[in-house]
């Protein structure tokens, strides 16, 4: 299980990725984030996990996200985010942008 | 923007907690992802590293995230400020002259503007001053009588009806300001009459025991009691808690004190405090000269009343006309001449916004000061360019060390942010010295503003508007002067610079845009050349003005002599004998009764016509009551007929003496002796008849400025109605000798209980060329203040141009040039800017002259001769200031020139 071994999630698309993540779920802290991804992505998305919380810190800055100190199930101190209004509002406006390049490249590496 | 602004500043503040948060959540997630690893069948260690590893570099990612939150520009500000202020000091002649100019520029700004402030925007110190509204005669039609102020103000009778039947207002207010005398030697002090609800209705709250209530306003109150201010209670008595129930003399009566109002309330009238106040209704017994409170031709109080939130004007002013009506039937008194009843009847009340009180200056000031705010403007903008041209100069030799920075990775904007931080370091340093010259200098304005016996009160306490100013001006500045250098210099070529040999290498655009600062600077100085020499000419101008008098040296005396009690009926031998002892005093020349001070700006005119005309035929004649002896002691010449005389009593027939132009007026210049006008009605004088007996030269009246008017003379001998005070007009034998005193010790010792005020009449005329006087100093010192900029400017762009050219002048003089060839070379350039600047600054004079017509005097705006003065100062100046680095350019040693290459 080497992180080397699978490709890094493209440039830019983390926050998107977080974004989703806290929209599936009411609120979720830091690990929990970044197990989702790997888990629903079915282990091929590799978050350099250090990399999530200056990008956590970005989505509070831009207040997509807001965060609390919570405890866990077995009692640990643990800050839980969740999605804001305008957090929801944004990661609309990532899909969509994003399913439209995604889309330009498909057709050019495989014309119709 | 500003939600993301404020959570960063959260962060910021919040900045050790949130790292040690942020070191939790890591610390968690390494604990989390170690557990899973185990529970996946990895051993304990192995479990452990994986999870470091996944997670990455825990101190970078700290960096990271406090970069998120910070950026990096509170580090970098930090860092700017301090290469800025190393770079500052590193060339402190630079530092001090650009400090130093903008300082001067700023401080006489905000020091105009602090007056402009107080006299002009500023709101009342009351509650809520916006809801005030003053109360006056819509229409001054068919007024007479007395008025006391220079703005309309309205009758006791008037206001009693208005508080007692007005049912518009919440709350009502009245008030004169009227000097008493203070002591049992009495010395003027600043006295307010005001309503029993005055401070109540303007939300005024005791500092010290209370204020008045409505019941004490009353007729018959005596005097009540009296409410200092704050200022007085201090000077006076030293902030003395026990000075409360305690009695003081105000005009001879003993007054209990009752009250002390807080600091920050100077009274209603802008520019004058008070020093006591007391009700209204004790007017009838602090004044010995006449009972004001059932006087219905005395227009002595002024008026105010507080609206309800849900009111405005314009609902106020459509429900006034009805109470008006009523209030002018209620009040007509039986003495109010009868040709102007109907008139009366027909006047009306009308509101107008009084939040920011009632001013005297406001009319006379507000257009100078405007006019000295736009001149400090152009100073300040005169200190930027200067201030420009400097920084790009520095600048460009300096370009070696930008194209240093900017090849070994600083980026543009870092730079451009660097140097703008060093021009906001000089800005803030002007903008700080600038206060400091601000507030002398607006403090020696009010001083210059305050007449003798009348200092003014100006509140200079900076409020909002000011620090809002001052800091728009210096951010201007700093933009103004800063920007495009600093854009420049960073948008140089790093390799270009480099390359060079030179020190310093000018691009064109840099040395063009400078020469065109050079330009402005010359043509806005001479605009405010222009402007003081315009100024300066119309000052001499109004005091070269003949007068028709000679008032050099001629002492004006009021003496007040009610203590002594003299009956009426004897009052007019009284003030014989008065006159006779003042006569005999050594020293004097002459001396002669004059109820009018002239030139004071103060006086009245009635309606004449001559008889047998009708009424509507008339003119309008300045009133002047005079005793004989007046003329000689004035110096007016008497072109035909006779002076007044002893036999001129009241028994005999009413005589008059009159002037030139009155003559012209009424069409008898040939002869008017032994004709007969007819003089209207006043409230205290039948329509009345009087022949002329005299005829003078014309004279001005209630000022220099003034074109010559008709004017009669009345016989102060023929008044029926003496009051226990009298002033004189007395020539002295030499002038500038000590009369005053002398007259004042032969005064006292024969009648000890005697009042004696004396003036300089020149003093009073002088006072009524104020407006004049400060044009003509405040704008003169902004001229010479922006010749002297543009002398630094164009001194600098000079010798930069000569550093510039070493190289050459060195080979033309190796190769044997004359001296005044290489200094024309230097000079030509300085010359052709100079002449391009003059020329503008010609033509934007004249505009900016016109502007301020109205304030000139026997000049035009566009009088050729200041014109070329002006210009003929500036190329003097210039020529001056491009000399000194020609003539250090000749005495180059060639050699040392081109070795310098």
């Amino acid at each position: 299980m080497r992180a080397e071994n699978r490709p890094s999630i493209p440039q830019g698309t983390l926050d998107m990725l977080i974004l989703q993540s806290l929209a599936v779920a009411r609120e979720m802290h830091g690990f929990a984030i970044a197990d989702a991804i790997l888990e629903t992505s079915e282990d091929v998305l590799q978050v350099e996990e250090g990399s999530l919380y200056p990008a956590l810190q970005r989505l509070l800055v831009k207040g997509y996200v807001v965060a609390e100190w919570g405890k866990t199930p077995d009692n640990r101190r643990a800050r839980y985010y969740q999605l804001t209004a305008a957090g929801r509002k944004q990661l609309g406006i990532e899909v969509r942008e994003y399913l439209r390049v995604n889309r330009a490249i498909h057709r050019i590496i495989q014309p119709a | 923007m500003l939600g993301a602004f404020l959570r960063r500043v959260r962060y910021w503040l919040a900045n050790s907690s949130e790292r040690a948060d942020l070191e939790d959540e890591m610390h968690l997630h390494v604990a989390l992802r170690a557990e899973k690893l185990r529970a996946s069948g990895l051993d304990h260690a192995t479990a452990e590293a994986a999870a470091r590893r996944a997670f990455g570099n825990r101190l970078r990612l700290h960096e990271r995230s406090r970069e998120m939150w910070v950026g990096t520009w509170l580090d970098d500000l930090m860092r700017d400020i301090r290469i800025g202020w190393r770079g500052l000091r590193r060339t402190p002649g630079f530092t001090i002259i650009a400090v130093l100019t903008l300082a001067l520029g700023i401080g006489a700004n905000i020091a105009i503007f602090q007056l402009v402030d107080a006299i002009r925007l500023r709101s009342l110190p009351v509650k809520n001053p916006h809801q005030l509204a003053l109360i006056q005669l819509a229409d001054r039609k068919g007024w007479r009588g007395n008025q006391t102020k220079p703005w309309p103000t309205l009758t006791n009778p008037q206001w009693e009806y208005f508080r007692d039947h007005q049912n518009i207002f919440a709350g009502a207010l009245a008030w004169s300001s009227n000097n008493l005398g203070l002591g049992t030697d009495p010395r003027p002090v600043r006295g307010l009459f005001v309503s029993g609800d005055f401070f109540r209705v303007l939300g005024v709250a005791p500092q010290l025991g209370r204020v008045f209530t409505p019941a004490e306003d009353r007729r018959g109150c005596g005097v009540p009691g009296t409410v200092l201010s704050h200022a007085f209670w201090q000077s006076e008595f030293a902030g003395d808690v026990g000075i409360l129930g305690r009695k003081i003399i105000l005009n001879q009566q003993p007054v209990e004190v009752v009250g002390v109002v807080g600091s920050e309330f100077t009274g209603l009238e802008v520019g004058t405090g008070f020093d006591v106040a007391v009700p209204i209704c004790s007017q009838a017994t602090l004044w010995n000269a006449g009972n004001w409170l059932d006087e219905g031709a005395v227009w002595w109080l002024t008026v105010m009343g507080r609206y309800a939130f849900d009111q405005d004007l314009t609902s106020i002013n459509a429900r006034l006309p009805v109470l008006s009506a009523a209030l002018f039937q209620a009040t007509l008194s039986p003495k109010y001449p009868r040709e102007n009843a109907a008139e009366y009847l027909r006047m009306a009340l009308r509101a107008t916004p009084g939040g920011a009180g009632v001013s005297d200056l406001r009319e006379p000031y507000e257009d100078p000061l405007l006019l000295l705010l736009a001149a400090t403007g152009l100073v300040l903008l005169l200190a930027c360019a200067n201030l420009g041209n400097m920084i790009l100069a520095r600048a460009s030799t300096r370009s070696h060390e930008f194209a240093l920075r900017l090849s070994i990775g600083a980026s543009r904007l870092q730079l451009l942010r660097q140097l703008m931080v060093e021009n906001a370091l000089l800005a803030l340093g002007g903008a700080c010295a600038g206060l400091l010259i601000a507030n002398a200098l607006s403090r020696y304005l009010v001083a210059f503003l305050g007449t003798e016996g009348n200092s003014l009160s100006i509140d200079l306490r900076p409020d909002g508007g000011l620090i809002a100013f001052s800091t728009v001006v210096t951010v201007g500045c700093c933009a103004a002067f800063g920007l495009f250098p600093a854009w420049r210099a960073a948008g140089g070529d790093a390799g270009d610079a480099l390359k060079s040999n030179s020190r310093a290498t000018p691009t064109r655009s840099g040395s063009v845009f400078r020469q065109v600062l050079v330009v402005a600077q010359v043509t806005l100085s001479l605009v405010l050349v222009f402007g003081g020499l315009l100024f300066s000419r119309t000052l001499r101008n109004v005091l070269g003005v003949d007068a028709g008098f000679r008032y050099a040296g001629v002492l004006t005396a009021w003496i007040d002599y009610s203590r002594l009690n003299v009956p009426e009926p004897a009052r007019w031998s009284f003030e014989r004998e008065l006159l006779e002892t003042i006569r005999t005093t050594p020293g004097v020349a002459s001396a002669a009764e004059s109820d009018v001070t002239p030139l004071s700006g103060s006086g009245g005119s009635s309606r004449v016509w001559l008889e047998g005309s009708q009424r509507g035929q008339g003119i309008d004649a300045k009133t002047h009551f005079i005793g004989d002896g007046y003329m000689e002691t004035m110096g007016i010449r008497l072109l035909a007929g006779r002076e007044f005389e002893h036999r001129d009593t009241v028994a005999a027939p009413r005589i008059a003496i009159i002037n030139q132009s009155m003559a012209r007026h009424l069409g008898i210049s040939r002869n008017p002796i032994g004709h007969r006008f007819r003089k209207e009605a006043n409230p205290w004088l039948p329509q009345t008849t009087f022949e002329i007996v005299g005829l003078v030269n014309d004279t001005k009246y209630f000022s220099l400025k003034e074109q010559p008017s008709a004017i009669a003379y009345y016989s102060t001998a023929q008044d029926s109605n003496p009051a226990p005070s009298i002033q004189l007009l007395i020539r002295p034998r030499t002038p500038g000798s000590q009369l005053a005193a002398a007259l004042h010790q032969a005064l006292k010792a024969k009648y000890p209980a005697i009042g004696m005020d004396t003036r300089l009449l020149e003093t009073t005329v002088h006072e009524g060329l104020l407006r004049e006087r400060l044009l003509a100093s405040v704008s003169g010192f902004f001229g010479l203040l922006a010749a002297l900029i543009a002398a630094v400017g164009l001194y600098g762009v000079t010798s930069y141009m000569v550093v510039r050219r070493t190289n050459e002048i060195g080979i033309r003089m190796a190769l044997g040039a004359r001296h005044r060839h290489v200094i024309r070379t230097v000079v030509s350039r300085a010359t052709l800017l100079v002449a391009i600047g003059i020329v503008v600054g010609l033509a934007l004079g004249t505009v900016a002259a016109q502007a301020a017509r109205s304030m000139l005097f026997g000049v035009q705006p566009y009088d050729l001769s200041t014109l070329l003065l002006a210009a003929f100062a500036l190329v003097l100046i210039a020529l001056a200031a491009s000399l000194v680095p020609a003539v250090r350019a000749v005495r180059l040693d060639p050699i040392a020139a081109l070795r310098r290459h």
